[in-house]
């Protein structure tokens, strides 16, 4: 992979979607809290910031995949959630690249907002926070084969 | 040519002001976790540790540090923003951005040494206010507010020691810096009050069928189609029926771009260029430090040869608030 690779823009054609919706959605809910576990086992989420996710409830929806995945964070840890019963207070959604290039450090949540290609709806404060708190991670060991210099 | 600006660049985060110091910035600004900074949003901004942590990495790399206290002081409450100079001090951060003349006294006396800029709060326009400052408070810079044009701006530094430093890219913050109470009409709070405008606990984006509709406390301010760039939530920046037309009354959601003038900007002799964004991301951060810095290498090293790339263009119309750019006040006719 050269040095300088980065996730273009892309939308994942609407049978993939059509699929996705048709599988159990459980499994994106768990690997993502998995992965919101690890980070806060790392100490890399801020203590006094976590403070105001208790008992929220999240949706993170991939348009182009179909997939969804809802999950709560209570006791110090993030929870899957599999048949939300109220509307969740922060939800996302994107295309499958949008998320990608997110994650990335490649685009600002701000631009991909104003583009239209992120979709924030809920609690505008909660949303906030988490931004910043992502933005303020220092990711140690996970830095991103995707992204040389 | 004179001597190139310090290019100054936003950092909310750790990982921001690392992303402006790697990606070529002369400097950073950031504040603390708490309304001394106009910039008080959730999750946001640096506590001592991070802080000490910032300005290790930045020292380290020969780039000053700069720390905005640039809200003004509550009645009450004026302690809190002297502490928050005090500890700047004890930190060894490289200048404080004050806005408040009282605060600028403050750290005068208390703290003769150190290096005080004049923020763009202050409202500074001209050179009679920024001698002033100089002359009672010993300020080494002033920010100047985004109302001036290029013609005005050269005017003020023909007057004056005082270093100068001017925006040169960002989201637009109409009129009157420092004195805007817009906010504060919708929901009762505003920059100068509580160090944010437009607090994310009073916006309200809401997913129509077609259109997304954003409220500031209830008040409708703009609505947009599917496939129209979206704003920030502020009422400058937001769409009102006047005498019967609906449209963008106060300021459309654009961003300053100054490549265009770049070599008009150095060739008057401004001191460093300021990027706006300590809401941003470190992905924000990264894409324009390189692209000003790039251009600013370019017109150092080309002098009368320098033009603008359209890649920094693209880099920079991709980040920009309703993806459009501005020179703002700079070539504006009227005054
Ligand atoms: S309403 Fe607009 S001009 Fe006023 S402080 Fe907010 S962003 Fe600035």
């Amino acid at each position: 992979m050269t040095s300088n690779f980065t996730i273009p823009k892309f939308r994942l054609p609407g049978f993939v979607a059509a699929l996705g919706q048709k599988l159990p959605q459980w499994p994106h809910a768990v690997t993502l809290t998995l992965g919101l576990n690890a980070a806060l086992k790392m100490g890399l989420l801020p203590e006094g910031d976590l403070a105001a996710l208790d008992d929220k409830l999240f949706r993170v929806r991939v348009h182009d995949t179909g997939g969804e995945a809802s999950f709560t964070y209570r006791g110090g840890l993030f929870r899957p959630v599999f048949r939300p019963q109220r509307e969740p207070d922060l939800a996302f959604a994107a295309n499958l690249s949008a998320y990608l290039q997110l994650l990335a450090r490649q685009e600002d949540p701000d631009t991909l907002f104003f583009s239209r290609e992120l979709e924030i709806t809920g609690d505008t404060e909660l949303g906030l926070i988490v931004k910043n708190m992502l933005d303020a991670v220092e990711w140690p060991q996970l830095r991103l084969p995707l992204r040389g210099h | 040519m004179p001597a190139l600006p310090d290019l100054v660049c936003p950092a909310g985060s750790l990982p921001a002001l690392k992303a402006a110091v790697d990606n070529g910035a002369d400097a950073v600004y950031l504040g603390y976790k708490n309304d001394t900074n106009a910039r008080n949003f959730a999750g946001l901004n640096f506590d001592p540790k991070t802080m000490a942590d910032g300005i290790r990495y930045a020292h380290a790399k020969g780039r000053e540090v700069l720390l905005a206290i640039n809200t003004f002081p509550q009645a009450g409450r004026v302690a809190d923003w002297q502490r928050a100079v005090d500890a700047a001090v004890d930190q060894g951060v490289d200048a404080i951005i004050l806005a408040d003349v009282g605060l600028l006294d403050y750290a005068r006396n208390r703290h003769p040494q150190q290096r005080l800029h004049l923020s763009v709060q202050g409202s500074a326009t001209s050179y009679e206010a920024i001698n002033f400052c100089q002359r009672e408070f010993g300020i080494r810079r002033a920010v100047l507010p985004r109302v001036l044009t290029l013609a005005q701006v050269e005017n003020v530094i023909r007057n004056t020691t005082v270093e100068i430093e001017v925006f040169g890219f960002g989201s637009l913050c109409v009129m009157n810096e420092g004195r805007c109470w817009l906010s504060s009409y919708a929901c009762g709070e505003s920059p100068n009050t509580v160090g944010a405008c437009s607090p994310a606990k009073y916006v309200k984006w809401d997913k129509k069928p077609g259109a997304m509709e954003t409220r500031l406390n209830g008040v409708l301010i703009d609505r947009f189609g599917d496939d129209e760039p979206a704003g920030y939530p502020t009422l400058c920046k937001g769409r009102f029926e006047v005498q019967g037309e609906t449209y963008y009354a106060l300021e459309e959601p654009t961003s300053l771009n100054v490549l265009s003038i770049l070599p008009d900007i150095v060739k008057i002799g401004v001191s460093a260029i300021k990027v706006e964004g300590r809401q941003r991301s470190p992905a924000y951060v990264t894409q324009v430090t390189r692209t000003l810095r790039a251009a600013l290498d370019s017109l150092a090293a080309g002098g009368e040869r320098y033009h603008v790339k359209p890649a920094w263009q693209a880099e920079l119309a991709k980040v920009s608030e309703g993806s459009q750019a501005t020179l703002g006040a700079y070539n504006r006719p009227w005054r």
